[in-house]
């Protein structure tokens, strides 16, 4: 999270809603650690990665949907060997996120 | 759990206390409820102070708290799983716990070519890198701008100072290749917990260097922590090639790795 510090500060300051997904637990490989953090706005601006780039466009469009509900949730993402265009991570590991409201 | 005191409240400050810790390099932890009741009721935890915030119940934070002290002491972060009042081995409330340990140090011995590179590398490593030489000549912040701090002072002298600080995370790396600060700076370096000692020079240099680290006083268990020559063998030359090969020791060292090629191994590579 240290790295979001200043991306977080300036959008906190201008009013704009971020949503942070944290990732949680990792099962098998998995190019970051536990507390690989991403944040993102209501307008979509990132900062940050939870992964070597494979999941975070999912990310994105769960964090969106997090900012719209407000409900905070788990999220997994996993190896699809057979579904190439399914979202996962490539090196066959699962992450664990768990994203939310910058609310608190 | 219906009564109105035991009600998370969202409390804006939260973030800003842990930014602030954060900012601060001063150790804090981070506890979230991911899955439970009060799904994403917050505490921080930090080991001198009252504990902010709440995860919905007081039996709970007091025992959260506990365990994230733990956590953060040994830099670990993870989930845990307790029940509505914090009893162990029930599953009602999963909390994570996401530890803020403040950067590992590394203190380099001797100003000379080799410290500005190693000092950099260290720097995109996240370590809070000190650069100390007894020559106020060398030892200037001119030179090493790259360095968190600078210091004009013995290795031993220093050691004697900061020497209890120093962690298992932590590296000391003796640059001098001088006997006459080596051996001081090797005896006090061993009289810490530091994780890891580099100590560089020639294999002739290294020779001679141990001959007087044993008319020191310094045991084999003693000589057996130290990494002389330092680094990995991969050939490096010039002072970058070679704090890449210093790094790359202090990596191997922490995870246990017997450092080989990636291509001639097995196994998952994030391990």
């Amino acid at each position: 999270m240290k790295e979001l510090l200043d991306d977080l500060d300036r959008w906190r300051s201008a009013g704009t809603a971020v949503a942070m997904a944290r990732v949680v637990d990792l099962e098998g490989s998995g190019p970051r650690s536990v507390g690989a953090a991403m944040a993102v706005t209501e307008d979509g601006e990132v900062s940050g990665s939870v992964s070597g780039g494979c999941v975070e466009g999912a990310v994105v469009v769960e964090a969106l949907e997090v900012l719209a509900t407000g409900d905070r949730r788990m999220v997994s993402f996993g190896y699809s060997d057979d579904e190439a265009f399914e979202v996962g991570l490539t090196c066959g590991g699962t992450i664990h996120l768990f994203i939310e409201p910058l609310d608190w | 759990m219906s009564t109105s005191a035991e009600q998370p409240t969202i409390n804006q400050p939260l973030f800003d206390q842990l930014r602030d810790a954060i900012r601060a390099e001063s150790p804090v932890a981070l506890a979230t409820v991911i899955e439970g009741e009060f799904t994403g009721a917050k505490l921080i935890v930090q080991p001198d102070a009252q504990s902010s915030g709440t995860l919905g119940n007081a039996d709970l934070d007091r025992v959260v708290t506990r365990d994230a002290r733990g956590e953060l002491a040994a830099g670990r972060s993870g989930i845990r799983h307790y029940g509505l009042h914090g009893e162990a081995r029930e599953g009602a409330v999963s909390v994570f716990i996401e530890s803020f340990a403040p950067p590992p140090k590394m203190l380099i011995f001797g100003a000379v070519d080799f410290t500005a590179a190693l000092a950099r590398v260290a720097k995109v490593l996240g370590y809070r890198v000190t650069v100390c030489d007894a020559r106020a000549v060398f030892a200037t912040e001119t030179r090493f701008p790259m360095a968190d701090e600078v210091v004009v002072e013995w290795p031993n002298r220093l050691l004697d100072e900061v020497g209890s600080e120093l962690g298992e995370r932590d590296a000391i790396c003796i640059l001098t290749h001088d006997a006459k600060f080596d051996v001081p700076a090797v005896v006090s370096a061993l009289a810490t917990n530091v994780g890891y000692i580099g100590v560089m020079g020639s294999r002739r240099t290294h020779d001679d260097r141990t001959k007087r680290l044993i008319e020191a006083g310094v045991d084999e268990g003693g000589l057996a922590r130290l990494r002389s020559p330092i680094g990995l063998d991969i050939g490096a030359r010039t002072p970058e090639e070679t704090a890449v090969s210093i790094t790359s020791e202090i990596i191997a060292r922490r995870t246990g790795r017997d450092a080989k090629s990636l291509t001639v191994t097995e196994g998952p590579i994030h391990g």
